[in-house]
């Protein structure tokens, strides 16, 4: 077990140590959720549709399109000099190499979350204070099936011919049911709904992240092996 | 292709295919500690495709790779890959990547990295990003990644691409070293007098068949003449 996580780890730092250098896909992905909430902001009318009606599904379409963005380039970097063939050499654990990019993964998309979220905050005044703890829990929730789902795709979509182009197409049909469970979840929470009602979409939220990660741990191996 | 050695290395039968073209129709190969196998061809004669089978790179469509009597993939650790590509990060530098390497395989040893970059000849570089290097020194880095576990078989692909005839000879007097420490080497080359003091055998394939076997001849002109005339079938 030891092994796995050196390994998991070993990856995982590889990976943000690569990001911090570049900065290349935060940086897209935090422009991109950016320049979405500023056209949703001015495009909306605020005498026809409420902000707080409008920012729950803003915020999540938000973020899942960044989170494809920073997605995308889970996998290019080991195709750069068959880096993949690297990581396919080692002595591991497939799982281990599937827990390491999805922990970085993880790091970017919740980093993604910390510069979306105060965004929608500020152009929709969104009550935030009213949705407690609710609402980072659901955010972390969704992040890791987005990224459980993400880094399985995108390891299978890289090596397509068009791998940048397929990831979005075989992902969002995947994100669509954790979007729902957010986007619900959100809403009730920022009208100011107890925690409680929001169990139900909560519990399937961890349903989706065991069933997806459980996956990823096993299908893996099979995706990135020849 | 027996080797007199218990071998270390056993193939039996290796067939993979790409879709419906056969890239390898039935390999048999036996290597034993301390041998050094060439392998010439032609271009998409199979030579980087048997390699990949033999690293557990690629998946055999039939027949068997055993390493040590166990199936290469759960006998990672005991081979070192030096591919056409580099398998290096490029926003990564020399130590970096080499750590990253090391990690992969195991603890990290710090006294073992410094002796890897000693051994390429890239101290003064280790601080460097790989995109900021020379082609030979790529090279040398991705040599050195995959020697740095030292494992008991290197599978060594073209490994004198972009080298300089000192970084070359640095290269043949590593492996000569190796193979009096019992590992076993397989080089594939274009050119037989690339690493030709190192080999102890010599292997040519075309079409995914082996054309000749043979204990290494003489000098690297009696080989070219062999090899030639077995491509003339």
């Amino acid at each position: 077990m030891g092994e796995f996580f050196r390994v998991a780890l070993a990856v995982a730092a590889k990976d943000l140590r690569l990001e911090l250098r570049t900065r290349a896909t935060i940086l897209s992905a935090v422009i991109f959720a950016a320049l979405v909430l500023v056209v949703f902001n001015f495009s909306r009318d605020p005498t026809a549709v409420a902000a707080i009606d409008l920012a729950p599904g803003v915020l999540w379409v938000t973020v899942a399109f960044a989170s494809v963005v920073a997605l995308n380039r889970a996998f290019t970097v080991e195709r750069e000099h068959a880096a993949l063939d690297g990581l396919r050499l080692a002595p591991a654990s497939r799982g281990a190499l599937f827990v390491g990019k999805a922990l970085a993964n993880l790091a970017f998309v919740l980093l993604i979350e910390a510069v979306t979220v105060p965004l929608a905050v500020l152009f929709f005044e969104l009550p935030v204070a009213t949705a407690g703890w609710g609402l980072p829990l659901i955010l972390f929730l969704s992040s890791i099936g987005f990224v459980a789902v993400g880094t399985l795709l995108s390891a299978m979509a890289v090596k397509t011919r068009f791998g940048e182009l397929m990831l979005p197409v075989l992902l969002l049909p995947f994100l669509v049911p954790p979007l729902i469970a957010s986007a619900g979840a959100t809403s009730r929470l920022l009208a100011g709904r107890p925690l409680s009602e929001v169990v139900g979409w909560l519990r399937f939220l961890t349903v989706y992240d065991l069933v997806f990660v459980t996956l990823g741990l096993l299908l893996f191996g099979a995706v990135i092996d020849e | 292709m027996p080797s007199p050695e218990a071998p270390l290395l056993e193939v039996r039968g290796l067939v993979r295919r790409y879709g419906r073209t056969t890239v390898l129709g039935g390999i048999d190969l036996s290597l034993g500690a301390g041998e050094a196998l060439l392998i010439l061809g032609p271009n998409g004669a199979g030579k980087s495709t048997l390699l990949r089978t033999l690293a557990g790179l690629a998946r055999p469509d039939g027949g068997s790779v055993r390493l040590a009597g166990a199936p290469v993939a759960e006998s990672r650790r005991r081979v070192g890959y030096l591919a056409h590509d580099s398998l290096l990060y490029d926003e990564l530098t020399v130590e970096e990547n080499l750590r990253f390497a090391a990690r992969l395989q195991g603890p990290v040893d710090d006294g073992a990295i410094a002796r890897a970059l000693a051994t390429g000849e890239l101290t003064p570089q280790r601080d460097r990003l790989v995109r900021h290097l020379s082609r030979g020194q790529v090279q040398r880095t991705a040599l050195v990644r995959a020697l740095l576990h030292g494992p008991d078989l290197l599978l060594l692909d073209e490994p004198y691409t972009g080298l300089d005839s000192a970084s070359a000879a640095s290269l043949t007097a590593f492996l000569q070293g190796c193979i009096a420490r019992g590992r076993t080497v397989i080089l594939v080359g274009h050119h037989v007098d690339e690493g030709w003091e190192v080999v102890t055998r010599v292997a040519a394939l075309a079409r995914g068949k082996w054309i000749l076997e043979t204990p290494r001849p003489a000098s690297p002109l009696e080989t070219t003449t062999r090899y030639r005339e077995a491509l003339r079938g």
